[in-house]
């Protein structure tokens, strides 16, 4: 587990996801928008192809910071974030976040989602209670 | 043609979601989470939890049915053509265990303008069988050109 003091960074998390990521993601979810799971739909629709879940995006988010802090889901009190451009399969996503402020068992960390240069998920902050 | 903001406030009928195991393990697969918590009984229990324990991020799943009706609404208004989903924000009470019943309520926080965008906030809450609190979520969709 990461001391997670202020200014230091979180373990960076990478990830690709495969081309079938969004298909067991839908059916996990529920959420079968066809931009997620149909290549020809969404390229009608004047996508690059087939987009990943943002909610998805924001789970990994979620997972850099409960690894970071040990690996207990109670851990993670608040997480907001914000979606911006588009995530796709098949693509290595990195995961970085820094803690911006620590007091006492809480820590305040912001985090982005970047894949190929482009940010996914901005301004992500989270509460993390380090047990 | 600006937002309309009269359905501020609206709230809309709860939904219910009882949580199962296997959902648990499909979800926590899906997005990587390995951790035996979300996967084994006696792990979960051994860390003190009552079964296995959802992903944080399993709030979507048990939450987003009261979202739907409040999206969909033609008092709302939103155009879904030109409409993403722009931020999300979730603040967790209890963990949310296998065998919970979760039940979620839904209303309309805040329909606002800035810089051509139409902002439809929406907030949701949710509670388990004991009445705690696990998840109050707020959820903001963004229109372009309204």
């Amino acid at each position: 587990m990461a001391d997670l003091n202020e200014g230091e960074a979180i373990p960076e998390l990478r990830i690709t996801p495969d081309k079938y990521l969004p298909h067991r993601y839908a059916g996990a979810s529920g959420d079968f928008n066809p931009i997620h799971i149909d290549n020809d739909f969404a390229t009608a629709v004047g996508l690059p192809r087939n987009i990943l879940h943002g909610l998805w995006t924001m789970a990994q988010v979620a997972r850099a910071q409960t690894e970071a802090a040990g690996g207990d889901p109670r851990s993670l009190r608040r997480l907001s974030v914000q979606f911006r451009g588009m995530g796709v399969p098949e693509e290595e996503i990195v995961v970085s976040g820094t803690v911006t402020s620590r007091d006492g068992d809480r820590a305040i960390v912001a985090t982005e989602a970047v894949q190929g240069g482009n940010g996914i998920v901005r301004n992500a902050e989270s509460e993390l209670e380090l047990r | 043609m600006p937002v309309s903001t009269e359905a501020v406030g609206k709230q809309y009928p709860e939904t219910t979601y009882e949580v199962g195991l296997e959902k648990i393990r499909e979800y926590a697969n899906a997005v990587g989470q390995a951790e035996p918590v979300h996967h084994d009984r006696e792990a979960a229990r051994q860390a003190g939890f009552r079964d296995v324990v959802a992903p944080p991020m399993f709030a979507v799943v048990y939450s987003a049915p009261a979202l739907g009706p409040a999206i969909l609404d033609p008092d709302v208004g939103i155009n879904f053509a030109a409409m993403v989903h722009g931020g999300q924000e979730f603040v967790w009470g209890e963990p949310v265990c296998a065998g919970d019943e979760i039940t979620t309520r839904a209303k309309v926080q805040e329909i606002y303008e800035k810089d051509g965008k139409g902002f439809y906030v929406f907030e949701s809450v949710s509670t388990n069988q004991d009445g705690d609190e696990v998840v109050r979520a707020t959820w903001t969709n963004i229109v372009r050109g309204v």
